[in-house]
């Protein structure tokens, strides 16, 4: 279980989490929405110890994260963020290597090539293995980041943003290949999503925070209803259901 | 087991590159040593090789061998490679290509650090001078990570043009002491690197050097993670602020060796790991090799050249890197600027 405990982060004078409290990872996947600047990579910049909170705690399976070993930590939890430039030329193969790095501490096993293996067959990355990232495109790129925290193989997986850059056929597929690793895989995953639709279809469960705080936390038919979206988002979304399924309209 | 059977039968896609890479390793092993046989055997006194092999050389030609060749071939390696990781680590600190001990003020706080033993403590033992240089250059590296993290923009250019100044800054007051001091053709010696002067005795802090370059090997893994930058080193487990401490002495020291016994050597710490980071890619575990291998050759070659171009006399080593050197800084700066971003 990943536990807040009134984790609260402040910038200067502006709060950006106030005060949060929740759980996460006793479902497979949890979506993450918000509007811009709600807050949401901070709440996982927290969980992931990328941040530390101004008042408050985080747990991970009952222990504060600041006070476990990192390198320890690194191998129940991984963090994916949303913006991820690297200057170094790495190939494919190589950024799945060091998503080794908790378990091989440099030196590759055996056990560890086949997660690497595995984790870049997962992303269909095969062809690119040895390409450098920067001769890659967006959302290719941003699956080979995926393949990395895949090969981390922790239980819990943290994403900010997955589908950027994604096309819609990868969008797809990326949220298909979540929800295998939350099924086959056992992995628990927290996803921050901006098309509700996607958070709809794949989690099974739905956290809204705005400005900070949480407005919603419940199961995908709750928070897929006009009223709630529109106090998340403050803007009219239409719900319809489609084949015995809520779809949110918000184009205009 | 199953796994080690299969790849066996069915040598995968990866290992394509092997053959070729294992080949131009090969290359670069011979060409180091035959640059390296070369160098041994240049030079006013005539040591052929021919003789030695033979035993039939006299006394005098062993003694210039032994005293004089074999320290300044093994000290040219050294400090070759050991600069070129430098280099190679400082880039994966930074997380930006140009930058060396030589573009961060590094070099010109560690000459800062010389001139002070000397006006303080002019008898100070070689291995002293070493240190104190090193606290210097070790000051100079936390100075100018400071001062980048300060800077809201982290653009290419921009990084080691802020530590070209703060060096500028280092050098004019390091120039300005040792006017005031008589001191100024002592500080010519250091900033003008040059291997002439190095003998048995007088080289050995080198080996200090050369571990450190090991010290880069085997943390090679550590410094890949830190050049993704601190929230995917975190992610990973890693301890950020500690590794880029390591890296630091591993930098600092290194360049003061390099100081003590030869001067500044310009170039080299940039050039050689983006030649390398060029072909084969920041993978620091793989680069790692070539970037030593390559800068110790590198090295050698610009000595060989500033040993024979005016023969009997010497050009400082310094001014051969550094016409060199700068050359292939152009390239790299102008290809790079070509390709979009
Ligand atoms: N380093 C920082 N300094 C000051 N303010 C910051 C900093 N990082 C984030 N903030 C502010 O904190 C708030 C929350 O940011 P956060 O990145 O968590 O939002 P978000 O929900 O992930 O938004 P988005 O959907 O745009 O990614 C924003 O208002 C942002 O401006
Ligand atoms: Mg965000």
């Amino acid at each position: 279980m990943i536990t807040l405990h009134g984790a609260t982060k402040r910038y200067g004078r502006t709060t950006v989490l106030d005060d949060v409290s929740v759980s996460f990872g006793g479902e497979g996947i949890t979506a993450l929405i918000g509007p811009n600047g709600a807050g949401k990579s901070t709440l996982l910049g927290l969980v992931g110890r990328l941040l530390h909170p101004d008042a408050g705690r985080v747990d991970v399976d009952g222990r504060d994260v600041r006070s476990t070993p990192s390198a320890q930590l690194a191998k129940t939890l991984a963090v994916l963020r949303q913006d991820n430039h690297i200057v170094a030329r790495l190939t494919v193969q190589d950024i799945v290597e060091l998503g080794r790095f908790p378990h091989s501490r440099g030196r590759l096993t055996v056990a560890d090539r086949e997660h690497i293996d595995r984790a870049i067959d997962y992303l269909s990355l095969d062809e690119y293995r040895h390409r450098f990232l920067d001769e890659l495109s967006g959302g290719q790129r941003q699956r080979a980041f995926i393949a990395m925290v895949l090969a981390q193989d922790t239980k819990y997986v943290l994403l900010d943003e997955p589908l950027n850059n994604l096309d819609l056929r990868h969008m797809t597929e990326i949220m298909k290949l979540v929800r295998r690793m939350a099924d086959e895989l056992g992995r628990r995953v927290i996803v921050v999503l901006h098309d509700i639709n996607f958070a709809a279809t794949y989690a099974d469960r739905i956290v809204a925070l705005r400005d900070g705080r949480i407005v919603a936390d419940a199961a995908r038919d709750q928070i897929m209803r006009p009223d709630v979206l529109r106090a998340v988002y403050d803007t009219t979304v239409d719900v319809r259901e489609i084949d015995g399924r809520p779809v949110a309209l918000y184009y205009g | 087991m199953t796994t080690v059977a299969a790849t066996a039968a069915t040598p995968a896609p990866a290992r394509t590159a092997q053959p070729a890479r294992t080949g131009a390793g090969v290359a670069v092993g011979v060409a180091l040593v035959v640059l390296a046989a070369t160098s041994l055997f240049i030079g006013v006194s005539d040591v052929s090789p021919w003789t030695v092999l033979t035993g039939g050389a006299d006394e005098r030609a062993l003694f210039v061998l032994a005293v004089s060749r074999v320290p300044r071939t093994l000290a040219l390696l050294l400090s070759g490679a050991s600069l070129a990781i430098s280099g190679l680590i400082m880039q994966m600190l930074v997380r930006n290509r140009f930058v060396e001990p030589g573009t961060t003020g590094v070099s010109e706080f560690a000459t800062l650090g010389m001139l002070v033993t000397l006006i303080w403590w002019p008898g100070m033992a070689l291995v002293g001078k070493m240190g104190v240089a090193a606290v210097f250059g070790l000051a100079g590296t936390w100075v100018f990570l400071r001062i980048i993290r300060a800077v809201p923009t982290r653009q290419l250019v921009l990084v080691p043009l802020v530590g070209i100044m703060l060096g500028g800054i280092v050098a004019a007051v390091t120039t300005f002491i040792a006017y005031r001091r008589d001191l100024l053709q002592s500080l010519g010696q250091w900033t003008q690197g040059s291997f002439a002067g190095v003998m048995a005795g007088r080289y050995e802090f080198l080996w200090v050097a050369g571990a450190m370059g090991v010290v880069g090997w085997v943390a090679a893994d550590r410094f890949s993670v830190i050049g993704l930058g601190e929230e995917f080193a975190t992610n990973l487990g890693l301890n950020y602020r500690r590794v880029v401490a390591a890296g630091m002495v591993v930098i600092a020291v290194s360049t003061a060796a390099v100081l003590v016994t030869a001067g500044v050597i310009p170039f080299l710490g940039l050039v050689v790991p983006n030649v390398v980071s060029l072909i084969i890619g920041d993978n620091v575990r793989r680069s790692i090799g070539w970037v030593a291998a390559l800068g110790a050759g590198f090295v050698v070659a610009c000595d060989i050249l500033a040993r024979t171009l005016r023969y009997p006399y010497e050009i400082p080593l310094s001014v051969i890197v550094g016409v060199v050197g700068a050359g292939l800084f152009l390239w790299l700066l102008l290809r790079r600027g070509s390709r979009a971003h």
